[in-house]
C-alpha cells in the first residue's frame, strides 16, 4: 500500500510525436502525482496540446510510454487505448483549448451526457429505459443529482436549463470543467482553463482547482498561459519548448530558471533589445 | 453587388444587380430552356423555345428585384426590432403539441369520414408510409447527424424479406414483421460497422453506393428476388387470422363480424395498421430521445470529439442509430410489400432515398411533426395534377437548398430539452 | 491475350473520362473540404449541351469533323462552366461556415434539381446522336479476335493527356495555381494576404466544370447516347476514383480514374458484367476502410 502511495499516478516516459518531418514532442518524460497540480507551460507551438492529445488517445504517439497507476485496475497503458477508453477506463478526462460543448443542448444535458456509460448500462441498452423500470429511474435521478452538485460548485446552477451555446465564453469554459468532473476523473487535464476568464472568475477557478486536489485527491494536469494561475496553484511545473522539456520543478525554481527565461524572451543578445524593457518577464505576465 | 449596411441601394443599383442575375439566367437558360432536341423519325432535330426563355429571364430579373427589396425591408425591420419573434419558444412547443394531437385525431377519424372513398384512404396510407420512413431516417439524420443516402436499401430489405418469407416459406405478416425488422437492422450494422469511422461526407457517399449495391443485387439475383420482374402475389395481412375475402362463414373478416363484404375493409385495415406502426415508431423514437442513447446521438451530432473525451464509444453510438433507423425502414418495407402485393427493384431507387431525405430535411431535422407535414406536402403535391407531379422533385431539390440557406435546422426546428432541472413536472409526455 | 489488350484500351479510355471528372471532385474537396455531389450532374448537363450542339451543327451543314468537335468543345465548356459557377454561388457559398451537414444536403438538393431540370427541359428519353467519329485502327488479330482502337478512343486519351499537362502547368506555375493552393491550406490567411478567396473558389468550381464538360463531350462522341440519369453513376465512380487516388491530390485523381476504368473493363470482360457497378462501390468502401488517404493522398490528422 505504502509503495503504491509513492508511485506517481501518471508516468510519461520518452514520449515522441512526429508529424511527417516535424517533431512536435521530443523525448518527453514527466511524472504526475495524485493530489497535486502539475502545470505544463511553454511558448505557443511548444507541443503542449499535442502532449494532451497523446495522453488522451486522440493521437497515437510515435514512441514512448504513458502509464497510469489506476487504484482499482492496476497499471494502464494510455498510449494503447482509444480516446474514449482513456476517459472511461483510465478515468483521465480532458477539456479543450477551444471549448467543446454540445452547443444546442442545455447545460444540464451536457452534464448528463458526460455520465453516458453509467446511464447506458443502467438503462440496459435502452430496454429498461424504454420500459421505465425503477432501477433505471433511480440511476437517472442520481446522475441528475451529481450534475446539480457539480453545477452548484461551479456557480452555474442558475443556468442549468439554459442552452449551452448561448452562454458567454467564460461560462462555457466553466461548464466544460463541470462536465469533465461528471465523468468521475482521477486525472483532470485542463487545456487553458483560464483563457477568457475575468480576474474574479480566474481567482474562483484557482480556488476550485485547489479544493478538488486537496479535498478529493484528484490529480490535475494544466496547460495555461496565465501565469497568475500557474504560479499560484501549481505544485509542479514542466516547461516545454519546441517539444522538448527544458525545465521542471517548483514554481519558484521555474521563475528563476535561465533556460525558461530564454525560451520566453528569446536569446538575450543585441537582436532582442525590444525585450530589454520586460526583463522580469514571468513576473510581468503574472501581474497581467 | 455589394450592398452597404444601413444604406438602401438606389434604384439603378438594384436594376444593375437584377440585370446581372438575368444575364446569368440567360446563359444558363440558352442550352437547357432555349434549345432542345426532339426525336423526329429516329434522328434528332433542334427545337427552339425562345419565348419560354424570355419569360424565364424576365422572371429571374423581377424575382431578384423583388427578393432584394423584401430582404432589405426585412433586415431593416430586424434592425429596428432586434428580438422580435412571433411566439415564445414555450408557446411554440405548445402549439406543435396541439397540432400533433390534432393530426393524430384527424388520422384516426379519417376512414370513418371517408369510409366509401377508396382513393382518400389509399393516399392517406401512402402518406403514413412516408411518415414512418421519415421518422426512421430522422433517427439517423436528425438526431445522430449522419447523412444516410441509401436509406431505401433497408426499406427494400424489409420488403423483400417479407415477400420471400411469405411466398416461399408461407410465413404470415406478423411472423415476418419482427424477422424482417431484425434483418434490416443487421444490414444496418453490416454497412455501419466498416464505414461509421468515416467522416460525414464519406459516409454519405458510401451509403449512396450501398443503396445502389442492394438495388443491383435485387435486379440480378433472379433466383431470390425475381430480378427486374420482382415478386408478385405477396399475401396480404389478415385481421388476426381472418382474411379479407368474400364469404359468409366466420372464417373471414366480413363473416366474423357479420358485415357485408367490401374490398374497403382491407384498405381501412391496412390504413389503421400503418397508423399503428407509425405511432409506435413515434413513441419509440421520442422515448429513445429521452434515454441515454438518444442524448448520446444528439451529443454526437453536436461534437463527436467531445463525446470521445467523455468516454463515449462513438462507433457504438453511431451503430445503434444506424441499426435502429434501418430496423424502422425495414418494418415500413414489410408493410409496403404486404400492401402492394407486388414489389420490384423499381420501387427502391435512389430517387426514393432522396424523397425520404427531403421529407426529413424539409420537416426540420429532429422534428417529428415536421416529418408529418412534409410527407403530406410531398404525397399530396403530385395528386393535385400532372404538372405538380412532374415538378415535384424539382421543387424539392430547390427547397432543400433554400432551407439549408435559410434555416439549416429545418422549418420546425425548436429543440426541446430532454430533461430539466426546474419544473420537471412540466415535461411533455 | 488479345481480349486483355482490348480491355486495356477500353479501360484506359473509360478511365480517362473518370479521371477528368474526378479532378473536379478533388479540386473542390481540396479547396472547401466538401464533396460536390452535383458534380456528376454537371457532367450530365454538358453531355446534353453537346448533343444539342452536335445536332445544331449537323443542321447547319457543318461536315468537317475537327471543326465540329472543336466548336462543340468550346460551346460546352463555356456553358457548363457557367453552370459550375452558378452551382457554387447559389448552393454552396451561402453555406460557408454553416453546420457540417448543411452543405452536403444542399449539394444533394442541387443534384436532384439539376437532374429533374434536365429531365423536364430536355425530356426523359435517351437521346442518340449519329456517330461523329467513325472508324479506327485494327492493331492486331489473334485467333480471329481483332484488337480495335477507335478514333474516338484515341481522341479521349489524347485530349485527356493534353488537359493533364495544361492543368499541371496551371496549378504549379501560374499565379492562379498558387492562390488555389494557398486557399487549400488556409483560407483565412489567404484572404488576409489580399487574395479574393471567393473568386478563387468560384474559379475552381468553373475549372472542375470545364473538365467535366470535356468529359461530357468526349463520352457523347464515344457512346453516342445520353440521358438525364448518366451523371449519377458516373459521378459516384469518378468520386471513387478521386478517393482511390487520394482525395485532394491532382495526379491521384487521374491515377484513380484510370484504375477504376481498368477494373471496370476487366471485371466486365472476365467476371460478371452485371455486377460491375458493385465492384466499383465495393472498392470505394474498401479504400475508405483501409486507406482513407488513398494511393497518393496525404493522411489527414484529425484536428482536436
Amino acid at each position: 500500500m505504502s509503495a503504491a502511495d509513492n508511485a506517481p499516478l501518471l508516468r510519461v516516459e520518452n514520449l515522441c510525436m512526429r508529424f511527417g518531418g516535424l517533431t512536435a514532442i521530443d523525448d518527453l518524460s514527466l511524472d504526475v502525482q495524485a493530489g497535486q497540480i502539475t502545470a505544463v507551460i511553454g511558448p505557443n507551438g511548444a507541443g503542449k496540446t499535442t502532449f494532451f492529445n497523446c495522453l488522451t488517445g486522440f493521437y497515437r504517439p510515435t514512441s514512448g510510454r504513458v502509464r497510469l497507476n489506476h487504484p482499482q485496475r492496476g497499471e494502464l497503458h494510455l498510449e494503447a487505448l482509444d480516446s474514449h477508453q482513456v476517459a472511461s477506463r483510465a478515468q483521465v478526462v480532458r477539456t479543450f483549448q477551444n471549448v467543446r460543448l454540445f452547443p444546442k443542448m442545455t447545460v444540464l444535458e451536457n452534464l448528463i451526457v458526460a455520465q453516458h456509460n453509467r446511464l447506458q448500462r443502467a438503462s440496459f441498452f435502452s430496454l429498461a429505459g424504454l420500459l421505465g423500470l425503477p432501477g433505471y429511474r433511480r440511476t437517472e435521478q442520481a446522475a441528475i443529482e451529481i450534475a446539480v452538485d457539480r453545477l452548484t460548485r461551479l456557480n452555474l446552477i442558475d443556468r442549468a436549463d439554459a442552452v449551452a451555446g448561448d452562454l458567454p465564453y467564460g461560462m462555457q469554459r466553466r461548464i466544460e470543467i463541470a462536465r469533465a468532473l461528471c465523468v468521475d476523473p482521477l486525472l483532470l487535464c485542463l487545456d487553458e482553463p483560464a483563457a477568457g476568464l475575468n480576474p474574479r472568475e480566474s481567482a474562483e477557478l484557482n480556488e476550485l482547482l485547489q479544493s478538488l486536489v486537496q479535498g478529493e485527491g484528484l490529480a490535475i494536469l494544466l496547460i495555461e498561459h496565465d501565469m497568475s494561475v500557474v504560479m499560484n496553484i501549481s505544485d509542479h511545473i514542466c516547461v516545454l519548448n519546441y517539444g522538448c522539456k527544458i525545465a521542471e520543478g517548483s514554481p519558484l525554481q521555474i521563475q528563476n530558471d535561465p533556460q525558461v527565461i530564454k525560451a520566453y524572451l528569446g536569446e538575450d543578445d543585441e537582436d532582442d533589445d525590444d525585450f530589454d524593457g520586460v526583463e522580469p518577464a514571468l513576473a510581468t505576465e503574472s501581474e497581467s | 453587388m455589394v450592398v452597404l449596411a444601413h444604406q438602401a441601394p438606389s434604384v439603378a443599383q438594384r436594376c444593375k444587380d437584377a440585370g446581372a442575375v438575368a444575364a446569368i439566367a440567360l446563359l444558363l437558360g440558352i442550352p437547357m430552356l432555349g434549345l432542345t432536341t426532339v426525336d423526329q423519325g429516329g434522328s434528332l432535330l433542334v427545337a427552339t423555345r425562345w419565348p419560354t426563355l424570355a419569360i424565364f429571364v424576365a422572371l429571374c430579373f423581377a424575382g431578384r428585384l423583388l427578393a432584394r427589396y423584401a430582404i432589405d425591408a426585412l433586415q431593416a425591420r430586424a434592425r429596428r426590432r432586434p428580438a422580435a419573434t412571433l411566439l415564445r419558444p414555450g408557446a411554440r412547443h405548445q402549439l406543435s403539441l396541439w397540432l400533433g394531437w390534432g393530426c393524430f385525431g384527424v388520422a384516426l377519424a379519417l376512414p370513418f369520414v371517408f369510409s366509401d372513398n377508396r382513393y382518400i384512404v389509399d393516399t392517406a396510407t401512402t402518406v403514413l408510409i412516408y411518415v414512418m420512413l421519415g421518422w426512421g431516417l430522422n433517427v439517423v439524420v436528425g438526431l445522430a447527424g449522419l447523412l444516410d443516402l441509401g436509406y431505401v436499401a433497408f426499406y427494400a430489405v424489409g420488403a423483400y424479406a417479407y415477400a420471400v418469407l411469405s411466398t416461399q416459406f408461407g410465413w404470415g405478416f406478423w411472423q415476418a414483421l419482427p424477422v424482417a425488422g431484425g434483418l434490416a437492422a443487421s444490414f444496418g450494422l453490416l454497412l455501419g460497422w466498416p464505414t461509421l469511422r468515416l467522416r460525414g461526407d464519406y459516409l454519405a457517399i458510401v451509403t449512396l453506393g450501398f443503396g445502389e449495391i442492394v438495388r443491383i443485387i435485387l435486379v440480378n439475383w433472379t433466383a431470390l428476388s425475381g430480378g427486374p420482374n420482382g415478386i408478385a402475389s405477396i399475401p396480404r395481412p389478415s385481421f388476426f387470422g381472418l382474411p379479407f375475402k368474400p364469404g359468409d362463414d366466420s372464417a373471414t373478416f366480413a363473416g366474423f363480424f357479420g358485415l357485408d363484404f367490401s374490398p374497403l375493409h382491407r384498405l381501412i385495415f391496412l390504413y389503421y395498421l400503418i397508423l399503428a406502426l407509425a405511432m409506435l415508431t413515434n413513441l419509440f423514437v421520442s422515448r429513445l430521445r429521452r434515454l441515454p442513447i438518444g442524448r448520446a446521438w444528439e451529443a454526437m451530432r453536436e461534437d463527436e470529439i467531445a463525446c470521445k473525451a467523455m468516454g463515449m464509444n462513438v462507433t457504438n453510438v453511431k451503430l445503434s442509430a444506424f441499426a435502429i433507423g434501418a430496423m424502422l425502414g425495414g418494418l415500413a418495407g414489410v408493410f409496403f410489400a404486404a400492401r402492394q402485393g407486388f414489389i420490384s427493384p423499381e420501387s427502391f431507387t435512389f430517387n426514393e432515398s432522396a424523397i425520404i431525405l427531403a421529407i426529413v430535411v424539409l420537416g426540420g431535422m429532429g422534428s417529428q411533426l415536421g416529418v408529418v407535414l412534409a410527407s403530406l406536402v410531398l404525397v399530396l403535391l403530385p395528386e393535385l395534377g400532372r404538372d405538380f407531379a412532374e415538378y415535384r422533385m424539382l421543387l424539392f431539390g430547390t427547397a432543400m437548398i433554400l432551407i439549408m440557406i435559410w434555416r439549416p435546422g429545418g422549418i420546425l426546428s425548436q429543440r426541446q430539452p430532454t430533461l430539466r432541472h426546474r419544473a420537471e413536472a412540466g415535461a411533455a409526455p | 491475350m488479345a481480349l486483355a489488350l482490348q480491355q486495356l484500351i477500353n479501360g484506359l479510355t473509360l478511365g480517362a473520362v473518370y479521371g477528368l471528372i474526378a479532378i473536379g471532385y478533388t479540386m473542390v474537396y481540396g479547396i472547401i473540404g466538401m464533396i460536390n455531389f452535383a458534380h456528376g450532374d454537371i457532367y450530365m448537363v454538358s453531355a446534353f449541351i453537346s448533343v444539342t450542339a452536335f445536332t445544331l451543327l449537323a443542321a447547319l451543314g457543318v461536315s468537317s469533323v475537327p471543326l465540329a468537335l472543336v466548336t462543340v468543345l468550346l460551346v460546352s465548356v463555356l456553358f457548363t462552366s457557367v453552370y459550375g459557377w452558378a452551382v457554387e454561388r447559389t448552393a454552396y457559398r451561402p453555406l460557408r461556415g454553416s453546420t457540417r451537414l448543411a452543405p452536403l444536403i444542399s449539394a444533394i438538393g442541387m443534384s436532384i434539381f439539376l437532374q429533374n431540370m434536365v429531365q423536364l427541359t430536355q425530356g426523359a428519353r435517351v437521346k442518340p446522336i449519329p456517330p461523329v467519329l467513325v472508324g479506327g485502327f485494327d492493331l492486331l488479330t489473334v485467333d480471329g479476335f481483332t484488337v480495335h482502337l477507335a478514333y474516338s478512343q484515341l481522341l479521349i486519351v489524347v485530349v485527356t493527356v493534353f488537359l493533364m499537362a495544361a492543368f499541371t502547368y496551371l496549378l504549379s506555375q501560374t499565379s492562379f495555381g498558387r492562390q488555389q493552393r494557398a486557399c487549400e491550406q488556409d483560407r483565412l490567411m489567404t484572404s488576409l494576404l489580399g487574395i479574393n478567396v471567393d473568386r478563387t473558389i468560384s474559379l475552381t468550381f468553373m475549372l472542375g466544370a470545364m473538365l467535366a464538360a470535356v468529359a461530357g463531350v468526349l463520352v457523347t462522341v464515344y457512346y453516342g447516347v445520353v440521358d438525364f440519369y448518366i451523371g449519377f453513376v458516373v459521378g459516384i465512380k469518378a468520386f471513387t476514383a478521386a478517393v482511390l487516388g487520394g482525395i485532394g491530390s491532382f495526379p491521384g485523381a487521374m491515377l484513380g480514374g484510370v484504375l477504376i476504368g481498368l477494373i471496370e473493363a476487366f471485371w466486365s470482360a472476365y467476371l460478371a458484367p452485371e455486377y460491375k457497378d458493385v465492384a466499383t462501390f465495393a472498392i470505394l468502401i474498401l479504400v475508405l476502410m483501409f486507406r482513407p488517404s488513398g494511393l497518393l493522398g496525404r493522411p489527414e490528422v484529425e484536428k482536436v
